[in-house]
């Protein structure tokens, strides 16, 4: 348990915005990008506010997909090469329960300033209310999805030369059901589409350690 | 040190399309060291890491009795740490002292980043690694590569004080490795014989 604690604390370094800086420590790309697509959007549709607010919130669920793909390349890729991997299963620390930690790590460093940078998003798009409300509910439920979605297409291209393109492409069809609920739930207005999009996301969480464990073994064969 | 033993029977081992070796057996009790000797793209490397269970045997079975460490091209330190604080990290997970670091003479380069080291002291840093973590069964893939004229001296030097202390070592490695007692297994003369054309 404290091994992965520590492996949890490593990750978190390597991850998190400013974790260690240049070269180690997690970006704020993801973050920028996402404001950078809802500062782009009134540009391109033109100024009118019923039209920002009514589309805005689906225009910020396809910014937080955008944005989940661009950390994927970092999230395992390095560890299996410099043979980090290898070391914790010599000491009995099983590929599942790295990658669960890294699910985790991953999410931290993702879901909460996506959401936190939703507030300023909304602010851009003209969107506030209820419609807020659902939009930050929805990310909630539906960015630990995307977390396990992405760590799962990143350990099965791990070994797969510039497998980081591929990954973002294969993430997007994938990541479609959750943004049907997360961003339907905003023009249905209902609970429903969040909680199902929370459900899926459950799932997706409950499988991410297992198949990146096996990927991960399998990338050691290959 | 624990008990540990460390065997291979009738092993073979396959990449690819191409059989590289078969029939490798050997059996390793405590205080017992192997050199794996051939030249390049003979299986040395593949060998280590059936023997580390990362790979699995096409055919024959390995039996590992203790923990084992594993010392290899990639060192296993995270590049834009220093030095100290990539060490660190596997001593929090192995629960080592660190004593070692002033023994492979690392000290002075504790606060650099892992990134401007070269192959040898990186290679220095990740057998720190390999003796912190107290392992009886050690596995050794060219552990001299990089290595200066006294640093692999300090490498052999430290092979035979863990197998004086009961433990077992497999080093894989094409260049001479000075160690009393050590038995030597050349890999190529279990190739397969080539197919007729």
């Amino acid at each position: 348990m404290s091994a992965l604690l520590t492996i949890l604390r490593r990750d978190l370094g390597l991850l998190l915005p400013g974790g260690h800086g240049h070269g180690g420590g997690g970006t704020l790309l993801p973050l920028l990008f996402f404001l950078a697509v809802a500062m782009l959007y009134p540009f391109a549709v033109g100024p009118v506010p019923e039209l920002l607010a009514r589309t805005g919130g689906g225009i910020v669920w396809v910014a937080a997909l955008l944005a989940a793909i661009l950390p994927l390349d970092r999230l395992l890729a390095r560890d299996l090469e410099q043979g980090f991997f290898d070391q914790w299963r010599l000491r009995g620390i099983a590929e599942e329960a790295v990658v669960a930690v890294r699910l985790l790590a991953h999410w931290l460093s993702f879901g909460p300033p996506l959401i936190l940078a939703a507030l300023p998003a909304a602010a851009l798009l003209g969107i506030e209310g209820e419609t807020l409300r659902l939009v930050a509910l929805g990310l909630l439920a539906g960015t630990p999805g995307l977390a396990a979605i992405g760590l799962i297409i990143a350990s099965l291209t791990v070994t797969v030369r510039g497998g980081a393109a591929l990954a973002g492409l294969l993430l997007i069809p994938l990541a479609v059901p959750l943004l049907v609920f997360g961003a339907g739930a905003l023009s249905t207005g209902g609970a429903s589409g969040i909680a199902l999009c929370g459900a899926m996301s459950l799932a997706l969480v409950a499988i991410a350690p297992f198949a990146g464990g096996a990927a991960i073994r399998a990338a050691r064969e290959g | 040190m624990e008990p540990c033993r460390l065997a291979a029977t009738d092993l073979a081992c396959r990449r690819g399309e191409r059989l590289l070796f078969r029939s490798v057996g050997f059996a390793l009790e405590p205080g017992a060291a192997l050199q794996v000797a051939g030249p390049n793209g003979t299986g040395k490397s593949s060998l280590i890491r059936l023997l580390a269970g990362l790979l699995r045997p096409f055919a024959g079975a390995v039996e590992r009795v203790g923990a084992v460490g594993l010392l290899d091209e990639r060192p296993a330190l995270d590049g834009h740490l220093p030095l100290g604080r990539a060490l660190a990290f596997w001593g929090r997970i192995d629960g080592g002292e660190g004593a070692e670091v002033a023994a492979l003479g690392l000290e002075p380069l504790l606060d650099l980043p892992v990134r401007y080291l070269s192959t040898g002291q990186r290679k220095r840093a990740a057998l720190a690694r390999l003796v912190e973590q107290n392992a009886p069964i050690w596995l050794l893939d060219e552990p001299l590569n990089g290595l200066d004229k006294e640093a692999a001296r300090a490498c052999e030097a430290l092979v035979a004080r863990h197998c004086a202390d009961g433990g077992v070592a497999v080093i894989a490695s094409h260049q001479p490795f000075v160690l009393p007692g050590m038995a030597t297994l050349a890999l190529p003369g279990f190739a397969p014989p080539e197919p007729a054309a």
